[in-house]
């Protein structure tokens, strides 16, 4: 198993994750994905890359560095997103009742090791 | 039980109507009984919601206790019944002072010198203040992260244990409503960030709609440098609160949430 998809296994085998890919920043395409059925792949790397560039000049814009860690909650579930080196970003998809702490700790030691 | 407190449980119990619960509950709180004094300043307060004296009894009981985001909302509480009391500017201007905003620190207690020339501790404390400024100028490197953030006119709270910090109100042009936010090395950057903020909350929206998750409520991130909390305080407004990382991200959100309402509350007085 590549070190891509032993990520995306790790960050959905946490309760409550309905998906996660790992996607380029600067162009939202799709590198590799884990996902429930029903789930467009593509447009979750599209809009998540689109939501974390914006949150990356914001960041940049206040004088700090592009973020590690992104979660945007809406009433219904959440994305989460973790930026690593070399343009990537690995990104969950849960729904409420997911274990976001352990989503979180997961993503981050997934990006890391494939840093 | 000392003989003042004996006396004043005795007059409240007799009548409990009676003022007498503003003067037991700093007795208690001279005497270090925190617990008591509380209660009793609650229990004084829900009879007279609208006296400056009682909040301001409860946010120096607040702050004996440690809690010094209560203290702080009591006093603005104080400010809102009774916009010239002194006692809650310089509180309020001490918990800035200790959250590292000397600026927000000086214009409390200079509008409480102001309304109260003659009183020589607000005059100690501004020139106090005026001088651990300037030390802490020199002290601080210039470049490093966002040194003191904080908003003029949105009531931020001051949790005392942070000194990098920082609220945005913006609205959803990207204009900034209040606030501000200063970079060591760009200086004020507030009209910059809040000009991605408009472009963060649509491609919130889009993207919490398109993904089937709802409206979208709030956006954390974590940054090397600081934590952020996104929410919208109103449909047309993002409000965006900075806190060192040190601040659990889940404490960052309830003073957001705190911050929010004050925001709300302060939009609803610009209508």
């Amino acid at each position: 198993m590549s070190p891509a998809n032993a990520a995306l296994v790790r960050v959905t085998q946490v309760p409550g994750v309905r998906g996660s890919l790992l996607i380029s920043a600067t162009d939202g395409l799709v590198v590799a994905e884990r996902l429930m059925d029903g789930i467009d792949g593509r447009a979750v790397a599209a809009l998540a890359a689109s939501l974390v560039q914006r949150l990356s000049r914001a960041a940049i814009g206040a004088g700090m560095r592009i973020p590690t860690f992104v979660h945007l909650r809406g009433n219904e579930g959440s994305v989460l997103a973790a930026p690593g080196q070399n343009d990537l970003v690995l990104v969950a998809l849960t729904g409420l009742d997911a274990n976001l702490g352990l989503a979180r700790l997961e993503m981050l030691d997934a990006v890391g090791r494939l840093n | 039980m000392s003989d003042d407190i004996r006396g004043l449980t005795a007059r409240l119990a007799e009548e409990p109507s009676s003022l007498a619960f503003l003067e037991l509950g700093e007795a208690l709180r001279r005497r270090g009984q925190l617990e008591a004094a509380y209660k009793v300043a609650r229990g004084g307060l829900s009879r007279y919601p609208d006296l400056a004296d009682a909040h301001d009894l409860l946010a120096h009981i607040l702050g004996d206790q440690g809690d010094l985001a209560g203290a702080f909302d009591a006093w603005v509480e104080a400010l809102r019944v009774d916009p010239m009391r002194t006692s809650a500017l310089k509180g309020i201007g001490f918990l800035y002072f200790r959250a590292g905003d000397v600026a927000a620190a000086r214009e409390h207690l200079q509008r409480a010198a102001d309304i109260d020339p003659d009183d020589a501790a607000i005059t100690q404390a501004l020139a106090r203040m005026s001088e651990a400024g300037r030390a802490r100028a020199s002290a601080s490197p210039a470049g490093q992260g966002i040194p003191v953030v904080a908003p003029q006119e949105a009531a931020a709270e001051a949790s005392g244990d942070n000194t990098e910090h920082g609220l945005l109100l913006v609205d959803g042009n990207g204009l900034r409503l209040s606030g501000h936010l200063r970079s060591g090395s760009l200086g004020d950057v507030g009209d910059r960030v809040a000009a991605e903020l408009a472009g963060v909350s649509k491609e919130a929206s889009r993207t919490t709609r398109l993904l089937g998750l709802g409206t979208w409520q709030t956006i954390a991130v974590e940054s090397p440098e600081a934590n952020l909390f996104l929410l919208a305080p109103t449909p047309d407004t993002v409000l965006l609160t900075i806190r060192e990382t040190s601040l659990p991200m889940a404490r960052l959100g309830l003073i957001a949430e705190r911050a929010a309402r004050d925001a709300r509350a302060w939009l609803g007085h610009q209508e």
